[in-house]
């Protein structure tokens, strides 16, 4: 406005000037509404977020720790014997050991003894039995070991169970909460970090099923999905961007990769079904399917990503190369590819982490199947880690429903460490010209 | 036309290093060139001059058919280089290329080291035998570039970290490190500042000892100081070719005058 004021004496007020100084108020006032709608949109954007994480670690975090017992075990020689191993009472030995630290129970009612054997997870006597098997020496020993408690004991330390639930509808009775509480006082009870759900495979038993399975299955057949996209999606990017006659036909290559990377996953997994599974006989629930059907879902992603890093790179590198008369494929493996690798990886990444995530094809191809070994292979049968998650998702036990968030926390985390693998190469690599 | 013809041939047809014969050129239904005839002497600098969007610079690269590389262009006519036409079946552009050597407009130098940049050609055409003979060719070439004494000392730095007239006397370093016999320049010093154009000039002008040289420039006091012919193309024809003197005194057409002058363009 001191414009207007200052202006020299004698000349007219310029008309056009005074309409922008009419209009500025209400252009200001538009520029201000969008930008308060911009912070409100990324405002509703984190809001969702962190409701999204924040139910997800309320719920996992539980997952994360798991109630062991810690317990003298004489290991009987009525019960083990080294020659019969196999067939030795395990089960038997722990619910002793486990009632001598119960002052008032009593092992010889069998539903008593049942209820005992309850407190501990239905895989303590395997454990107990590896160690033997391992060391037969034991026998006629006491020795400590540490097993996790099953399910409902668990979800009674972590006051996921209440005691002021009314008995009947409570899957922990009075007593039973008693004889916890005896085991808690003795400092039987602890919390440690919960490994297994890393190292072991699924289970039925919520407090032995791990990821170690869906991880190694996810490993595999990303693998395989990398192997095969990667250098096909590199291949045909390189192909269309840099040799192929503009035309036609290449138009309409162009506008179905384009199509191709939009075709919904569940598509993929039906045609994986009939193509691989049906018609080429390729086993069922194996990553390498897995792999081959992400494959074709990444494909498309590689080759925009990396035909647009071959665009970036400037005119006059390749007009330089080739003027000192370098070959085309010369221009392209010296000059071309190297800075143009950056983007190509972040693309490569990106697309990885989105494979990574995907679920509906790896149903379709039966990758949902329950298995409680790790695959040694990508011809072994396996789940993947958003499928496991399927599979937790489904399952009734209550502790399912903290490993399932946990599950999620742990595909997230990878999602994010893969993206950021994918910023770091370009902020890296990153050229000026 | 015909008067042009008999001037070049009065100059000095016996070195003859470029002959071009009814030149046209096609962008599409773009008639980008239009019958353009002219040789370009051995071991002397050739200037084209002419207003923006007259295809000097088309005309260029027709010369080591860098037009190929644009899918569009279509060139037709006979273009000689010591009388064997380089758009036969039997001539490869790349090894075209080899021979008649290319600057462009912008410093372009490759992301690599110093070394690496001038290195390059004479890596992949195998010029080389062992590193000791590399590292000679590189010398020689950054010598003959007037940049050996600026960077002998960090060769090994990126070439893009250089000033703008640096880089762009680094790519003529590589330019003529795989020995070419005849070297275009398209604008060279239209990015560079006067003291860097001044040293460049003074490099084309070296050049001239062993090249046959051909600079498109938008300048005319640069084609006056730089070059001995001067071509004037116009609208896609080439409307004058003659000594340089001769063009900037007592051009013969019109047209000629009038640019020079500085009336149209």
């Amino acid at each position: 406005m001191t414009d207007v004021t200052n202006r020299p004496p004698g000349r007219t007020p310029n008309r056009a000037s005074e309409l922008v100084a009419a209009s500025l108020k209400r252009r200001h006032a538009k520029q201000a509404r969008l930008k308060w709608l911009g912070m409100g949109a990324i405002g509703i954007a984190f809001l969702m977020l962190f409701i999204l994480v924040g139910s997800l670690v309320s719920t996992g975090w539980q997952a994360f720790t798991q109630t062991h017992v810690t317990l003298d075990v004489y290991v009987d020689p009525d019960e083990i014997e080294a020659e019969d191993l196999p067939r030795g009472d395990f089960d038997d030995v722990l619910v002793d050991s486990l009632a001598s630290m119960l002052p008032e129970v009593g092992t010889e009612d069998r539903a008593t003894a049942r209820s005992v054997a309850g407190i501990l997870s239905n895989g303590a006597q395997f454990m107990l039995r590896d160690l033997v098997v391992a060391n037969p020496s034991l026998i006629g020993e006491t020795i400590t070991m540490t097993v996790p408690v099953s399910d409902p004991y668990d979800q009674l330390n972590k006051g996921l169970i209440e005691r002021a639930t009314p008995e009947a509808l409570r899957r922990v009775k009075d007593n039973e909460i008693a004889w916890f509480d005896t085991l808690a006082e003795q400092g039987a009870v602890s919390k440690p970090f919960n490994w297994a759900l890393f190292t072991n495979a699924d289970s039925r038993f919520p407090e032995l099923a791990g990821l170690k399975g869906a991880l190694v299955g996810s490993f595999w057949a990303l693998l395989v999905c990398f192997l095969i996209s990667f250098p096909l999606g590199i291949g045909a990017a390189i192909y269309l961007e840099e040799f192929a006659p503009k035309n036609k036909l290449s138009d309409f290559i162009e506008v179905n990769i384009n199509n191709l990377a939009a075709v919904p996953s569940v598509v993929f997994g039906l045609l994986a079904l009939a193509v691989f599974i049906n018609w080429f006989g390729l086993p069922r629930s194996v990553p390498f399917v897995g792999g081959l059907t992400l494959a074709l879902m990444t494909m498309p992603t590689i080759i925009i990503a990396t035909r647009a890093a071959l665009k970036a790179v400037p005119p006059s590198i390749r007009e330089a190369a080739m003027g000192l008369g370098a070959s085309r494929q010369q221009v392209v493996f010296q000059h071309v590819l190297p800075p143009a690798m950056p983007g190509i990886l972040t693309g490569t990444i990106i697309g990885l982490a989105q494979a990574l995530g995907e679920t509906a094809p790896l149903l379709l191809i039966g990758m949902n199947a329950f298995i409680t070994s790790a695959a040694s292979g990508p011809f072994d049968s396996a789940t993947a880690l958003p499928t496991q998650i399927f599979i937790w998702a489904d399952s009734p036990e209550r502790g399912f429903v903290s490993r399932t968030s946990a599950a999620i926390l742990v595909l997230l985390g990878f999602l994010v460490a893969m993206n950021a693998v994918a910023i770091f190469l370009r902020q890296k690599f990153q050229r000026k010209w | 036309m015909n008067d042009i013809r008999k001037i070049e041939r009065d100059v000095n047809m016996a070195n003859t290093k470029i002959s071009a014969r009814s030149v046209d050129v096609f962008y599409g239904e773009t008639h980008a060139i239009r019958n353009v005839s002219v040789d370009i002497a051995d071991r002397t600098v050739t200037a084209f001059i002419g207003p923006s969007g007259c295809g000097k610079s088309t005309f260029l690269r027709c010369l080591n058919r860098m037009n190929d590389t644009i899918e569009t262009c279509r060139v037709t006519g006979d273009i000689e280089l010591d009388g064997r036409d380089i758009n036969a079946r039997s001539v490869d552009a790349v090894q075209l290329r080899a021979q008649v050597g290319m600057v462009f407009q912008k410093p372009n130098p490759f992301p690599k080291s110093i070394y690496d940049n001038v290195a390059y050609g004479p890596k992949i055409h195998g010029m080389a035998r062992n590193k000791a003979e590399l590292d000679e060719i590189v010398e020689k070439a950054l010598r003959r570039g007037a940049i050996w004494d600026e960077v002998k000392d960090r060769l090994h730095a990126p070439g893009t970290g250089l000033s703008g007239g640096q880089q762009q006397r680094l790519c003529i370093a590589r330019a003529v490190a795989t020995e070419p016999e005849v070297l275009l320049m398209d604008e060279p010093c239209s990015a560079l500042d006067p003291i860097a154009t001044a040293q460049v000039e003074e490099l084309i002008d070296e050049l001239r000892q062993d090249y046959a040289v051909v600079i498109v420039t938008h300048s005319m006091q640069q084609a006056a100081r730089v070059s001995q012919k001067t071509a004037f193309f116009h609208l896609g024809d080439l409307v004058e070719y003659d000594d340089t003197d001769r063009i900037f005194t007592n051009p013969r057409d019109q047209r000629t005058e009038s640019y020079i002058t500085g009336r149209i363009g």
